[in-house]
């Protein structure tokens, strides 16, 4: 009798032991996790302050207004005003949205309410398959394709046509703002197809249905229904395709015409915060130019974050009601 | 053979079969639903009422691979002639369904007219006197009339499937297809709803799916017993609850299945 209870006694205790190193493993666990989760955040605050650290003497020597304002970009004479990158940046993401939003929608209500099952199956991969090409490969297609086509057939013609407009004066180059906000459309597009397809694909068919029965089209159930429903989180996917063209490099460097001026006309060759950080920072000699380089992109980081956090929150918002 | 109690027809149905791709869910339906009567649509799950009652108003077909052969005639026309565009049908036959169904970016006020104002335009006025004629019809008048701006969806369950009831009758249709319209509610809500159906049947035609057969013996004035895809029985509700002609129909009904 006594050897039992001992040896129960025994297995208790036994029991005791594993669950406290149990217990004790599940911490271990979770702080290492944690770690890495935090260290994201480390590294984008960290980010943020070299970079404003690193940008404090160009605001400091010009101001951080008149940086912001300065048309002149000269640095062999020590001048740097970054308005026509921020210029560039902002028209050509705004114009490839113009673009890109209509082409996205379009996209994602076919593939959301009106394309047969096996060609969504198709197609939806290989739209976020688009999203995944180097952008290196599209800045490539752009000066070799793209390029030519827009010098020899598209600029001319939008000149014969729409040439009374200030915004189609000038010489049909087939580099500049125009080309770069047309390679930049077709790399956002992906973004808003897959994400707008998601969220209308979240709207519950029994309101489709309720809309149906009153005698709605498919047009009108569409229009009544399910956009009103997936309204913000579609405009979220504009908002997050805005966020990836102003950050884009590459491409756009290739086919912008990096010439740091602001003119009214999109067939001139303009320039991108992205495309002058990435051409200049091994020319950064003096300190003042560094630092210009670095404010430059300190308010391309600024831009892109707000963008982003707001398209999220937009996301957020449609998603989380169900 | 068409079953059919003694009285004027409002839907008649002939050799209607179902198919979800291959699968043939009915299995060529006859029946005549009379004008101006409830008619009620009782069987176990998956015998096939709901997509009976969804090929009514030709909603069975909205869903991928779904189709149908054969007729239903509404007033003598075959609703399913190439000729016909389901959309006036859908008009015509209005729907409410299991699950209140309130569109969540209207307002109260906007739901009634969401059927109406895709019929063209239609003055403040009208669609005003329209929501509160059916707002009243469907009893929901006195709980909502200082809330009609208010979301659809901030409604509590009951009034939401009232709301939809609204909804339908805005349209003006001649027919109610009524898919188990209480089942999601709680008693109160039910006996409203089933107050509601009564008093409509004075100049619509109804049709309801229950799976309540207490339900069906409230409400309706024919009742249609549908196992695996088949009209069993269909006959007068106090017939088929008191002297049901079938052993499956007694089974069902006395609860030794289903």
């Amino acid at each position: 009798m006594a050897v039992e209870i001992e040896a129960l006694g025994g297995a208790a205790e036994a029991i005791k032991v594993e669950k406290k190193s149990i217990v004790h493993a599940d911490t271990v666990f979770k702080s290492v996790i944690g770690f890495f989760a935090l260290l994201v955040i480390i590294l984008l605050v960290w980010l943020g302050l070299q970079l404003y650290a690193s940008s404090r003497l160009a605001f400091s020597t010009i101001g951080i207004w008149a940086f912001i304002k300065g048309t002149t970009w000269d640095p062999v004479s020590g001048v740097f005003g970054a308005l026509p990158f921020i210029y560039g940046t902002l028209v050509t993401s705004f114009l490839s949205l113009l673009i890109a939003t209509p082409l996205g929608v379009g996209t994602a209500i076919f593939l959301a309410e009106l394309s047969p099952k096996w060609l969504r199956r198709f197609l939806q991969p290989l739209v976020e398959l688009l999203a995944g090409i180097p952008s290196v490969i599209y800045g490539l297609w752009g000066i070799f394709v793209l390029s030519p086509l827009m010098a020899m057939t598209v600029e001319p013609f939008l000149m014969d046509t729409f040439g009374f407009l200030p915004f189609f004066k000038g010489y049909p180059l087939g580099i500049g703002i125009l080309t770069a906000s047309i390679i930049l459309a077709i790399m956002v597009v992906p973004f808003i197809i897959s994400v707008s397809t998601e969220v209308l694909s979240t709207v519950p068919v029994s309101l489709k249905e309720g809309m149906y029965a009153l005698g709605a089209t498919r047009w009108e159930t569409l229009k009544k229904i399910s956009l009103p429903f997936a309204k913000s989180g579609i405009f979220g996917s504009v908002i997050l395709a805005l966020a990836r063209a102003l950050g884009e490099t590459m491409a756009v460097t290739m086919v912008i015409g990096n010439t740091p001026q602001i003119s009214k006309s999109l067939l001139d060759p303009g320039y991108s915060m992205a495309a002058v950080l990435a051409n200049e920072f091994t020319e950064a000699t003096t300190a003042s130019y560094l630092s210009a380089l670095i404010a430059i992109a300190f308010i391309l980081l600024l831009i892109t974050l707000t963008v982003n956090a707001v398209a999220r929150w937009l996301i957020w918002r449609t998603t989380r009601t169900k | 053979m068409t079953l059919s109690p003694d009285v004027s027809t409002g839907i008649i149905t002939q050799n209607l079969k179902a198919y979800f791709g291959k699968v043939e869910v009915l299995k060529g339906i006859d029946i005549s639903i009379p004008k101006f009567e409830v008619t009620a649509f009782i069987g176990p799950s998956g015998c096939g009422k709901t997509t009976f009652l969804r090929t009514l108003n030709r909603m069975h077909e909205l869903a991928r691979n779904a189709t149908i052969t054969g007729k239903v005639l509404v007033d003598g026309t075959d609703i399913y002639a190439p000729s016909v565009d389901p959309v006036l049908v859908r008009r015509k036959i209005g729907m409410v369904f299991q699950k209140p169904n309130p569109f969540p970016t209207m307002s109260v006020y906007d739901n009634v007219v969401a059927g109406l104002k895709l019929t063209g335009r239609h003055s403040r006025k009208e669609l005003e006197e329209v929501v509160e004629r059916t707002l009243m019809q469907a009893a929901l008048w006195d709980e909502v009339k200082d809330s009609l701006r208010k979301s659809g969806a901030s409604l509590s369950g009951g009034q939401q499937q009232r709301l939809c009831i609204a909804r339908t009758l805005a349209v003006d249709p001649e027919v109610i297809l009524m898919d188990e319209p209480a089942s999601a509610l709680d008693p109160i809500s039910t006996a409203k709803i089933e107050e509601l159906i009564f008093q409509l049947k004075d100049r619509y035609t109804i049709a309801i799916v229950t799976h309540n057969m207490q339900q069906a013996a409230r409400v309706s004035d024919h009742t249609a017993f549908f196992y695996l895809g088949e009209l069993i029985e269909f006959t007068n509700t106090r017939d088929m609850f008191t002297k049901p002609k079938k052993k499956q129909t007694e089974d069902y009904i006395t609860g030794r299945f289903g």
